[in-house]
């Protein structure tokens, strides 16, 4: 790590006028990824400014029947909570097939949504990466790229995020509420997170003198049929290869509303609403799925190591709108899908 | 991300200064003046003497560095200890009262827990926390909460008895 300054924000306002003065400066909130990173002197801030103690830890029903989620909320805490438990269970789940307790219990809410979509390559300073060192070229896609994405690439990067909560937070169409020298402006889920063009140096479109202060979760929960999968190399403690948030309102045998979003595959949570739309109104069965899994991957794309992904995400989906359609969600606890 | 080539705003040869923070490690009040890239891992192990927290991988992965900060496990590593200022740490120097092992260390040798030890204060930690939270109903579900906690001798199985003991006497 190299050396740096450390100071504290005092409300949300300090924090903001704190990064706003210097360009070099980074926020630390649970800091799971970003001191990784900085050990490695991937990141490399000239300060910190500690957010930890900011009084953003509250869950609280919004006027419109929705959920406001503290961005300081530890992700060990939203998993649990009675209110996402009860609600919006799909989050829950998401949260808990990720990480380990310990860093569970130390992340919070805001920085899982930014924590860097990554490679290995982009842990390895010794091999050229366009997303740590832009315009030295892309490792992975001659690479070994069995982890990597499937949709959304592009010639610059084929990295993907690796956050479970978000790929559920996708699916539920959260917003971000976001302030900044400006003021707040609250960012729609699905625009939060950046595909990588040519600039896969940004993840996100949150600007260097912004914060994260909550998450809002629309009234929409989908509570009695969803479910996440995560498949990955071993069963517990590892990025998925892919997973699948799926929910659904059913109307007898038939789909009402439906949300479909995959982990693992893109530089970024994958919602397609395309394959939403192929859901709503049909009958809830396989050959259904079948359908929507094909709109979904139908401009997939494998860079060799990672062609299968492509089959795999296909059985994933179906399999996880079948869990959903069933209402048996995936225990994250004993592994063996059904 | 900012562009890492250019010049850091402050003079790039200065070096931080240091802070002062107090933290409660095992029951005792300690005052450490430390540098802010000082991790709570180093801070006990290097500053405070408490060679009983280990360092695996230094990156959040193995676990053997797991503690108690405010009752909740977390990786010393990946914790700046200048962040962690007033809060109450316990370590596995600090699980046993009275010269009576904790529950969890007893448990650890009823069952052979371990081979070579090094993940071991880690796993007890860990499992005291997971105790703590009161989460895990099944030999599943402490397979899962316990899997930030590598053991590299494969004493998985014997871990997992040790804890379920531990967990039907409390």
């Amino acid at each position: 790590m190299i050396n740096f300054e450390y100071s504290r924000a005092g409300d949300v306002a300090d924090a903001v006028r704190q990064i706003a003065a210097d360009p070099h400066a980074k926020f630390i909130a649970g800091g799971t990824n970003l001191i990784d990173l900085m050990k490695y002197e991937i990141e490399r801030p000239a300060r910190l400014i500690d957010i930890s103690r900011l009084p953003l830890t509250k869950v609280e029903e919004t006027a419109s029947g929705g959920l406001r989620i503290g961005a300081l909320v530890p992700n060990s805490d939203l998993a649990y909570h009675p209110l996402i438990a009860e609600r919006y269970p799909l989050i829950g789940s998401a949260i808990l097939a990720g990480a380990s307790q310990q860093l569970r219990n130390m992340a919070s809410t805001g920085g899982n949504l930014l924590q860097r979509t990554r490679c290995h390559y982009f842990y390895d300073v010794a091999t050229p990466c366009n997303k740590r060192e832009p315009g030295s070229g892309c490792s992975a896609i001659a690479g070994v790229n069995r982890m990597h994405a499937i949709l959304g690439t592009s010639e610059a990067c084929i990295a993907t995020h690796p956050s479970d909560m978000c790929v559920a937070l996708a699916a539920l169409e959260a917003k971000v509420h976001v302030a900044g020298p400006g003021g707040e402006r609250v960012i729609a889920f699905e625009d939060f997170h950046r595909l990588p063009g040519d600039t896969p140096q940004r993840d996100t479109i949150l600007e260097a003198n912004e914060i994260i202060t909550a998450i809002e979760l629309p009234p929409r929960g989908f509570a009695t049929n969803y479910t996440y999968i995560k498949i990955r190399d071993r069963l517990s403690y590892a990025f998925a290869l892919i997973s699948v948030a799926a929910a659904l309102e059913l109307d007898g045998d038939r789909i009402g509303e439906a949300r479909l979003a995959l982990g693992g595959v893109a530089h970024k949570p994958w919602r397609d609403k395309g394959a939403e739309a192929a859901l709503r109104g049909r009958p809830a069965t396989g050959a259904t799925f079948k359908d929507a899994a094909d709109v979904l991957l139908r401009g997939a794309k494998g860079y060799g190591h990672n062609d299968f992904k492509i089959e795999l995400a296909r059985r994933a989906i179906v399999r996880a709108l079948t869990q959903a359609a069933h209402g048996t969600p995936q225990s994250q606890a004993n592994k063996k899908i059904l | 991300m900012p562009d890492q080539d250019a010049a850091p705003s402050a003079n790039p040869l200065a070096v931080p200064s240091k802070i002062p923070i107090r933290i409660t490690v095992n029951g005792v009040e300690r005052e450490l003046t430390l540098a802010p890239w000082t991790t709570l891992l180093d801070a006990l192990r290097d500053h405070l003497d408490l060679t009983g927290t280990k360092k695996g991988c230094d990156h959040g992965q193995c676990g053997a560095c797991t503690i108690l900060v405010d009752g909740r496990r977390i990786n010393s590593c990946l914790t700046l200890a200048v962040m962690t200022d007033g809060a109450s740490v316990t370590t596995v120097e600090g699980l046993a009262k009275d010269g009576t092992l904790h529950p969890v260390q007893q448990a650890f040798i009823d069952h052979d827990a371990f081979q070579c030890g090094y993940c071991t204060s880690g796993q007890i930690c860990s499992a005291v926390g997971l105790m703590a939270e009161g989460k895990a109903h099944s030999a599943d579900d402490i397979r899962e909460l316990m899997s930030g906690n590598i053991c590299r001798c494969g004493a998985y199985p014997n871990i997992v008895a040790a804890i379920e003991q531990a967990m039907g006497q409390s």
